[in-house]
């Protein structure tokens, strides 16, 4: 069946309205017919939604890429946006959806740890294939898994060893009360333990907690030489604003594992966001001639006035990209196939720079960064090339222990 | 001594936050028995003209927040009085509906207009320091607001023709009208007293929450409990329940995280409501406004 790409997308529109109001069965097998199935359950709306917007905007700039470069062994691919808004329960019930009704050949799914393991296990019983392409807390081992995103033993302990350096030995963490706050808290402490030095307070918050007053002054009567932040989504973002309408910033540095991801250092005023140092994967500042490229493309598709391309973004962008060579080294989308030829150790040069497969983990190899905002910039101070996982490669080897399904967690 | 003054600070902020929220219902459900679920919205309201006027319009922020959010909410809440309320009085739990239905319809409103994203504006105020210790500035401006809107209701309902009419017709409006008030304008001002006042609260707290379409839900459960816990006199009432509120949960806060804070307030509404189901002014304070 010939189809330009016009015709494509429009199939694809009308088969994704279709869906959306959850109607007639027939019409996505219409779009399905020949094209590769590929579904997205992300938080376009609701809390989480700062991180969800530019991750999908990212996975539509793939898979229109993809498809303009004449698809996948021959075949379109049809990208199925659902919207979980910021809602367990609907990463569960799309989750089915996409492995069930859609056949979807890769879900890219998830950006809370919470959310990834409602999606995991739910993805492993169906046998689909799962790709999760944010920065998270490791030790993830599922050989149905693959994770694109850095882990602490990639950023967390570069940042801590040159902030204990920097700025002193005594942390106070502040992180979301979830399972990735609290395990990142965990390495926090760890590294910084590491380096000679000492925590000395850790807070945790509920995603809805918009009152950092008190803590605000605990922190103060703590006196640590820095405070670490692991504080996640919209309401969390009232945290920096308070901490600057006390005062505190330019008194007390700031690090963070989660900053910036959410186009915090675009939404907040420069002086609110000014001097904190974050180290992620990728920043759109990189000045390498492949992402320079990649940029003005992006910008060329969504408008100059795009406010930034996160590190999630660029993640999801590389989750589908390595996703792609996956399949076309296996020469077909079946599941088993595809994780094989990703377990050779697939490689590509991405805009972030190059990003191999880890055959053993299912997570990647990467370039990190430091970096510092400065006025809704991200100016990177020093770099890292070729990091790998570490923290999940010390508990999980997938080449050994194939039937491994489980979060491994750093005792506590 | 700076840490007492801070963690007084503290305390006496997390009370003013309790009076801006729930004043506004406290009006409108003391003084004319009307349960508002859509209060939170209300508030919410507030936040985003507050918001949007600075953005988008350039209004300078004090203005935005102590008179257009206000006024503006003030001015919709007659509207609702007029078109929904006014039909249901004396029909408790049909008003409750109506405006849970009205407090569904605006967030779904809102989250169409404006998007299920937060969207903030800075703290306009510098921090302060007092000894060793940094807090915010806005802080003593909330407080300040809170004092002046208690005075300000104090002074309403004692001195104003307007107060001694309310208070009449929130008595015995039969009895009132029959001496010359007219209660249909009298329950209009009171519906538009109690909206600005809530608009005022959400506008005021903006900048230190942000503002979302939901943010209406984390405001009402909160805003209820001091009412109830408050009992049927407007000021006394609110500012005893809330300051009996906000110094538990701030001081458990303090001491534990704000998850705790939240756990230990609601611990104390339950006993309150338990000891005294009429509430504070209900037992103590009975001749108080």
């Amino acid at each position: 069946m010939a189809m330009n790409r016009r015709a494509f997308l429009r199939t694809s529109a009308i088969s994704a309205a279709a869906l959306s109001t959850l109607s007639l069965k027939s019409f996505s097998a219409f779009a399905a017919e020949d094209a590769i199935n590929i579904a997205s359950l992300y938080d376009n709306s609701g809390g989480l939604d700062i991180y969800g917007k530019p991750i999908v905007d990212a996975l539509t700039f793939a898979v229109e890429e993809l498809n303009s470069g004449g698809g996948l062994l021959g075949r379109p691919l049809n990208l199925i946006k659902y919207d979980t808004q910021s809602n367990m329960q609907l990463y569960a019930q799309y989750a089915q959806q996409a492995a069930l009704k859609d056949r979807a050949a890769v879900v890219h799914a998830g950006i809370t740890s919470a959310s990834r393991e409602v999606v995991r296990p739910v993805l492993d019983r169906y046998k689909t294939l799962y790709f999760y392409n944010n920065q998270y807390e490791g030790g993830v081992c599922d050989r149905n898994f693959f994770g694109t995103g850095v882990t602490p033993g990639q950023t967390v302990e570069k940042l801590v060893s040159h902030v204990t350096k920097k700025w002193g030995k005594k942390v106070y963490i502040v992180a979301a009360d979830y399972n990735y706050g609290q395990i990142v808290t965990a390495w926090v402490k760890k590294y910084v333990e590491q380096a000679g030095g000492q925590s000395v307070g850790i807070e945790f918050f509920p995603l809805d907690v918009t009152n950092f007053g008190a803590t605000i002054s605990k922190i103060q009567e703590a006196k640590p030489d820095f405070v670490w932040s692991a504080l996640v989504g919209g309401a969390h973002m009232s945290f920096y604003r308070q901490w600057k309408a006390a005062g505190m910033t330019g008194k007390l540095p700031i690090a963070s594992t989660t900053f910036a991801g959410g186009n915090e250092h675009i939404v907040l005023s420069s002086e609110e966001s000014n001097g904190i140092l974050i180290c992620q994967n990728y920043v759109q500042e990189l000045a390498t001639p492949q992402n320079q490229a990649f940029v003005e493309r992006f910008h060329k598709r969504f408008g100059a006035d795009y406010p930034y391309i996160t590190e999630l973004a660029m993640g999801a962008y590389q989750g589908m990209m390595l996703w792609a060579e996956g399949v076309r080294q296996a020469g077909t989308v079946e599941r088993m196939a595809v994780i094989e030829s990703l377990e050779k150790g697939i490689s590509l040069e991405l805009p972030s720079g190059k990003v191999s497969v880890d055959p053993a983990t299912h997570h990647c190899v990467l370039d990190v960064h430091i970096a510092e905002v400065r006025d809704r910039r991200l100016e990177v101070i020093e770099s890292f090339a070729q990091q790998g996982p570490s923290d999940t490669a010390a508990v999980c080897n997938l080449v050994k222990n194939p039937r491994d399904a489980k979060q491994y967690s750093i005792a506590l | 001594m700076d840490w007492a003054a801070i963690f007084s600070l503290q305390i006496v902020s997390a009370i003013a936050t309790l009076v801006l929220l729930s004043i506004g219902l406290a009006v409108v459900f003391g003084m004319m028995k009307i349960i508002n679920l859509a209060h939170g919205e209300f508030m919410m309201l507030g936040g985003y003209v507050a918001v949007l006027a600075t953005h988008n319009l350039h209004v300078p922020i004090w203005i935005s927040i102590l008179v257009l959010a206000p006024l503006s909410v003030g001015l919709f809440g007659m509207l609702v009085e007029r078109l929904l309320v006014r039909h249901l009085y004396g029909r408790m739990v049909d008003t409750m509906l109506a405006t849970w239905g009205l407090s569904l319809a605006l967030t779904g409103t809102a989250t169409m207009l404006f998007g299920n994203t937060t969207v903030g504006i800075s703290s306009p105020l510098p921090g302060i320091s007092i000894g060793a210790y940094q807090t915010s500035g806005y802080g003593l401006f909330v407080i300040a607001v809170a004092v002046v809107v208690l005075l300000g209701m104090w002074a309403l309902l004692r001195f104003t023709h307007f107060g001694l009419c309310a208070r009449a017709t929130m008595q015995n409006a039969k009895m009132a009208a029959a001496l010359g008030a007219n209660p249909g304008r009298i329950y209009s001002l009171t519906s538009g007293l109690g909206a600005a006042l809530a608009g005022l609260g959400g506008a005021v707290l903006a900048p230190l929450t942000g503002v979302i379409p939901t943010l209406g839900a984390s405001y009402i459960a909160k805003a209820f409990i001091t009412v109830i816990g408050g009992g049927s006199a407007v000021i006394t009432g609110t500012l005893t329940a809330a300051s009996g509120f906000g110094l538990i949960s701030q001081v458990v806060t303090f001491f534990s995280t704000p998850v705790f804070g939240e756990v230990a307030l609601l611990l104390a509404a339950i006993v309150l409501i338990r000891v005294l189901p009429q509430g504070i002014t209900g037992r103590f304070f009975r001749r108080a406004f």
